[in-house]
């Protein structure tokens, strides 16, 4: 890839039996936003600590502008952490703090203090100097260790879950913030988090992890509309997976039979396969006339859900399938038990491996 | 079922209030009657005739205030000096069981350090002079610091294991991840982070040294004094008000040091 920053090449990390890592590939571009997404205990932090050096690696290679870092140090490599509960030094104020990484590199106390000031004003920060970590909010401390971090101008910066200590409203504030940030420097982030909503809305590529294991990586819309397999069809977002069987597979489109027996083509990666696993949207299912639908089904229970109904529907076949309904004045909510026609909005049907 | 649980608070005990106050009497009744009676203006250990400073000057000026003189000099250079001592090797100690991880003999190791906090003072004031005998040593300011630098070690450990519990790794991380070598991560993060516990393992060291009689009458040899072992030599000659002066005076300071130990140590704790 051009302007590859960080190449993670096959990285596997092993602690005694346990893999943690198992081959993990990623190039990382300049100036990108780059998230790791993954459940609890899928390898995130161990990536990290991978990279940072902080966990020698048990196989692979990780290439920094093309160079492998193995052989560095954590104090050696142009890369710095955001800690997830931050790891402010408490004995020093905020502008040591921040002064701290320069200093180490050899710069004199007044170049320090300027960059250092610099980095806090980025992060709104400037009236805050003279206070002990101890003194600050939560969210004023997460942006002390932004401000920290980022001050070296490292190559990366790397950032475990740095929002997961704030409380949703301020979250969502900060998001956009440290988006603007990333922008604004240039520097690529490597951005952890288990939150799919907060990966979508900030990255410009998502890897989406389990059990040590990279199972996509791609934008965010390619993430959400093109899920690679079931796990990540299943994990960001909401999905309803039916299995059915498949009529004939040519050039990524499929023709697969609905249960009801109704044919329909949709997207697929897989070349050949006889079984396999639809993955449909809940906001791309309509209601419709059931001799118009695609399934038919019984309407059971609805969710409120603000700005969207949630409805769940049970096929004759006892499948459950999930719809969410815009909240809108013309919406007709349909009596539980009734008979409903669901039609799949064009595209919205993706065929994935059983 | 609030209710219950009152009955079992042990403060609910009848008598319990009594049984406490007996307790605190038996404890302190009699340093309460050396202070008292180091204020006496009377000859008399035993009867009232008035309050007066008089054998707290007879201390500094008395005819016997060369020898107490000589003797708590020897105690404070020693109490410094072992106090320093066990406060490095106990910082040391601690900086490593903490940065050692988890291996194998680490509760056995942390035993072993706190063990002579266990051991009958007695018997390691046999041990040491029986084994400063073996190995030659006969007595005289050095062999006491020796003997002091080891039985302080356990004091000084306990207070800054204490506090090293509490500092997260990940400070020496964040220092490092900013281009800290580890040697700057430990001298600008973890000993800044550490001082309160450092200055209370001091603290307790040095009192502790200061306070011992038994350790230091075993192997002291003859001819050199600490200020317990020359007033137990002097009380062996008759108790005088001024042993009384003194004492009190001993007592203040432990009060003291333990007092600003404990502070040192609280107020650290806070800054966390
Ligand atoms: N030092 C270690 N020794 C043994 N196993 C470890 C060690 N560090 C991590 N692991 C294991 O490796 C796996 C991945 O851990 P990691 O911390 O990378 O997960 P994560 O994706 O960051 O999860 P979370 O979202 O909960 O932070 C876990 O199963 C964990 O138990
Ligand atoms: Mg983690």
């Amino acid at each position: 890839m051009i302007g590859t920053v960080i190449s993670i090449d096959r990285v596997e990390k092993r602690f005694g039996t346990f893999t943690a890592l198992h081959g993990v590939s990623v190039d990382i571009a300049d100036n990108e936003f780059f998230t790791l997404l993954g459940p609890s205990g899928c390898g995130k932090t161990t990536l990290l600590r991978c990279i940072a050096g902080f966990e020698p690696v048990s196989g692979g290679q990780i290439r920094l502008n093309g160079e492998d870092i193995a052989p560095l140090p954590p104090y050696r490599r142009p890369v710095n952490t955001v800690f997830q509960h931050y790891a402010l030094f408490p004995h020093m104020t905020v502008l040591e703090n921040a002064m701290f990484g320069l200093q180490r590199l050899g710069w004199g106390v007044v170049d320090a203090e300027g960059r250092a000031r610099q980095a806090l004003e980025l992060v709104h920060l400037s009236a805050f100097l003279k206070r002990r970590p101890g003194q600050l909010s939560g969210g004023q401390q997460q942006r002390v260790a932004l401000a920290r971090a980022l001050a070296p101008e490292p190559r990366v910066l790397l950032l475990d879950e740095p929002l997961s200590a704030l409380d949703l409203k301020l979250r969502q504030a900060v998001r956009m913030e440290l988006k603007q940030i990333q922008r604004e420097t240039g520097i690529a982030f490597v951005f952890v988090t288990h939150d799919q909503e907060e990966a979508l809305t900030m990255s410009d590529r998502i890897a989406v992890m389990s059990d040590g294991r990279v199972q996509q990586v791609g934008t965010p819309r390619e993430i959400y509309e093109s899920p690679a397999n079931r796990f990540v069809a299943d994990f960001i977002g909401e999905t309803n997976l039916i299995e059915v069987p498949v009529l004939n597979i040519s050039n990524g489109l499929a023709e697969v039979s609905l249960p009801g027996g109704r044919a329909i083509q949709c997207p697929t990666r897989l070349v050949d396969a006889t079984q396999g696993v639809l993955s449909v949207r809940p906001e791309r299912i309509d209601l419709c006339a059931p001799s118009e639908a695609d399934l038919i089904a019984t309407a059971g229970a609805q969710v409120y859900l603000g700005t969207d109904i949630q409805l769940k529907a049970h096929l004759a076949g006892g499948e459950q399938m999930t719809v969410r309904l815009q909240n809108a004045a013309a919406t007709v909510l349909p009596q539980s038990g009734a008979r409903l026609g669901l039609r799949l909005e064009a595209g919205a049907a993706r065929l994935l491996a059983a | 079922m609030s209710g219950g649980m009152k009955q079992l608070d042990l403060r609910r005990f009848p008598g319990f209030f009594a049984i406490t106050l007996a307790c605190v009497a038996v404890l302190y009744a009699p340093l309460m009657v050396v202070a008292v009676y180091s204020v006496n203006e009377s000859t008399s250990i035993t009867r009232w005739g008035g309050f007066s400073l008089a054998w707290y000057a007879d201390v500094f000026t008395g005819p016997e205030s060369p020898k107490f003189q000589r003797a708590a000099m020897n105690s404070i250079i020693i109490a410094v000096l072992a106090g320093t001592g066990a406060t490095i090797i106990a910082t040391s100690a601690a900086v490593a069981m903490h940065r050692a991880g988890r291996f194998r003999a680490k509760t056995a190791t942390f035993a072993l350090i706190n063990l002579p906090l266990m051991v009958p003072e007695v018997v390691t004031a046999v041990a040491s002079l029986i084994f400063f005998t073996a190995i030659g040593f006969s007595g005289g300011i050095g062999t006491i610091l020796l003997a002091h630098l080891t039985f302080c070690i356990p004091f000084a450990y306990l207070p800054i294991a204490a506090r090293m519990q509490s500092i997260s790794d990940s400070y020496e991380q964040a220092a490092m991840d900013l281009y800290a070598t580890p040697r700057e991560a430990f001298r600008l993060i973890l000993l800044p982070l550490m001082r309160p516990g450092i200055f209370s393992g001091f603290l307790l060291a040095f009192i502790i040294s200061l306070d011992d009689f038994l350790i230091t009458n075993f192997v002291k040899g003859a001819g050199v004094e600490t200020l317990p072992t020359a007033i137990f030599g002097a009380v062996k000659q008759g108790i005088k008000p001024n042993i009384m002066a003194i004492s009190t005076l001993m007592l203040g300071v432990s009060v003291a040091f333990v007092t600003l130990s404990w502070l040192i140590g609280r107020s650290g704790q806070k800054t966390q």
